[in-house]
């Protein structure tokens, strides 16, 4: 701070930071074509760019807001909340990291799961927030959907599932890996009673989700130009030494590689999913 | 200094490199220098036992990783008999990053599965450096469904730095191959036992490593994320790694105490590259263990077991 700077008193001083702040207002940019969008108009448009067609990321409950039907609606798993098994600690301790992110997102994790209708069919509908620790899946996320699975099995319904998340939580150590396991082991009893899933990759969807719960759909559907894959780009880019190819690990890279069946736009999922899942469970078209 | 000595072993080194000095003079000179070697010997013992009393995560994390530590063929050749390696995942290429393959354990015949890492470099380039791409992953579930339709164990090994993160890894399904496998192994209609031998390195590991009961040796780790990846990402310099080894918890006591292992089989004086015949005829006797106990449980019983085992994994409170 200047000495003129201290000569004032502090009440008429103001900090840097507070000052170069804009408020968020009614209009927002495109971060793909750059044109200045009306926020109420991109909110109605599922935060798909009306110009460009670019899909933002979206938050777990609005994602479910905008998927089930308004009535019913019960949320699954919710009284399950972290604990710290390893005492983790890196340069901030892993219980500070997840109350910041609860105070960030309101969750208490990173996976929101519901049980609820779609056109008027019953289903379990799960969606990862991104927002919390990068929708890192730890023993909770694992525990909360095993219980949607365990929800669908009790109601016969489908299973859907949005991820959208860096990988395993590091912070839980190997407890965070063999989520992959519990929640793949989980997926063959859906398998084994007939009961579908539909797995939605949204942007990004990599690591240990993607790797387990997250490939494991009887249908597996991608947003338009979500990053999907196992080892992040710059971890490839490291190791190959080489510049990755054009749309690498987009989901119109995955389709045609043959790794998801389609790519749905997001203001189509809700019509799309219910009638694939009409036709596998044998029911008449919504 | 040697080369075949990590850091922390190099006063052990050096001792033994004395030792073999005046080996050499004893053979060309009158002096009788039995007694000198004698006691540098027990010299040299007493200075291992001191050195790895008190080991870090991260001293145990590079033991995982050393260069003379035994392989999976290594342990086949030691353990099993008749091997019969078996090649391919029938619809692209045969990943020898990953080996497997009909055996016999103690008379029984049995499937043999593990990451391969190679000795040389160019041996090392041609196992990738033990890590597998698609292919290999789907060679072992064709292994292993092989050995369900015909009611043989599984045994597998584990030792990868992980999955190979590459360009045609990624095209041809990494993600897809991982998952399909422990969807697979966890109702596979056959007993698995898994030994964690080395670096247990994350979902490359985990893909051939859903059992029902998990061995580990006493110097392998076995994370969710490297000690260096974890560091570069959370301290935001690799060199922080030491410090993310003993904070993701990655060594078989820690694990043991996590329940996550089922037991640990204790390695001789120094770490298993001292003396793989000693450690190898350890793990198959934990391995032989393992297999009667599962033998004598009911195949819808050990499904059931299985199921409940992994369902158990987690730790979270209720709000």
């Amino acid at each position: 701070m200047s000495w003129f700077k201290k000569l004032m008193p502090s009440r008429i001083r103001t900090e840097g930071r507070a000052r170069g702040k804009v408020p968020e207002g009614l209009w927002t940019k495109c971060e793909a074509c750059q044109a200045i969008l009306y926020r109420a108009e991109l909110e109605r448009n599922l935060d798909v760019c009306p110009k460009c067609g670019h899909h933002r990321r979206i938050g777990a409950r609005r994602r479910l807001e905008a998927f089930l039907d308004p009535e019913p609606r019960e949320e699954i798993g919710a009284e399950i909340v972290p604990a710290d098994p390893l005492k983790f600690k890196d340069s901030k301790r892993y219980k500070d990291r997840l109350a910041q992110a609860h105070k960030q997102t309101g969750e208490r994790d990173a996976l929101v799961v519901m049980a609820g209708a779609l056109e008027g069919m019953p289903v379990v509908a799960a969606a990862f927030e991104f927002g919390f620790m990068g929708g890192s899946m730890g023993s909770v996320v694992g525990e909360r959907f095993v219980r949607g699975v365990d929800a669908a099995l009790a109601r016969q319904a489908p299973l859907v599932c949005f991820s959208a998340s860096g990988g395993a939580r590091m912070q839980e150590g190997l407890l965070s890996l063999m989520q992959m396991a519990k929640t793949a082991a989980a997926l063959r009893r859906l398998q084994a009673r007939g009961i579908p899933y539909v797995s939605v990759l949204a942007d990004p969807c990599m690591g240990g989700v993607s790797a387990s719960l997250a490939m494991l759909g009887d249908i597996l559907i991608a947003e338009p130009g979500a990053l999907i894959g196992f080892a992040g780009p710059r971890v490839i880019e490291q190791t190959v030494r080489e510049k990755l190819p054009e749309g690498f690990q987009r989901a119109e890279f995955l389709l045609e590689h043959g790794a998801v069946d389609m790519i749905v736009d997001r203001r189509e999922l809700r019509s799309r999913v219910a009638s694939l899942l009409a036709m596998l469970t044998r029911r008449p078209a919504p | 200094m040697n080369l075949n000595f990590l850091d922390f072993e190099q006063p052990i080194a050096e001792l033994e490199a004395k030792i073999e000095e005046l080996r050499y003079l004893g053979d060309d000179s009158e002096i009788n220098i039995g007694e000198e070697i004698a006691r540098l010997q027990a010299k040299s013992r007493e200075l291992t036992e001191q050195i790895f009393r008190s080991l870090t995560p991260w001293q145990i994390a590079q033991l995982a990783r050393h260069p003379q530590r035994p392989y999976t063929l290594d342990y086949v050749e030691r353990i099993f008999t008749d091997f019969h390696e078996l090649h391919g995942d029938r619809a692209f290429a045969d990943d020898p990053a990953i080996v497997g393959g009909l055996a016999r354990l103690d008379g029984r015949p049995v499937m043999v599965i593990g990451h391969q890492k190679g000795r040389d470099t160019k041996e090392k380039l041609r196992r990738n450096f033990g890590m597998p791409r698609p292919e290999g992953y789907r060679k072992a579930r064709r292994l292993m469904e092989l050995a369900e339709r015909f009611g043989l164990p599984v045994v597998t090994f584990i030792d990868t730095p992980g999955a190979y993160p590459g360009i045609d890894a990624e095209e041809r399904g990494q993600s897809e191959a991982i998952a399909r496998n422990l969807h697979v192994m966890a109702g596979l209609k056959t007993p698995i036992v898994s030994v964690v031998i080395g670096e247990g390195g994350s979902g490359g590991a985990l893909a051939i490593g859903v059992c029902d009961r998990l061995l580990m040796l006493q110097y392998a780790t076995y994370s969710v994320i490297s000690p260096e990846g974890c560091a570069s990402i959370l301290w935001r310099s690799a060199e922080k790694a030491p410090e993310a080894a003993a904070a993701l918890g990655i060594t078989s006591g820690r694990l043991k105490e996590l329940g996550l292992v089922d037991e640990v089989v204790e390695e001789p004086l120094g770490g298993a590259h001292r003396d793989p015949d000693e450690t190898a005829r350890r793990v198959r006797q934990a391995l032989v263990e393992s297999l009667d106990l599962l033998d004598r449980t009911p195949l819808d019983k050990l499904l059931d077991q299985r199921h409940q085992r992994l369902m158990g994994y987690g730790e979270f409170k209720h709000q």
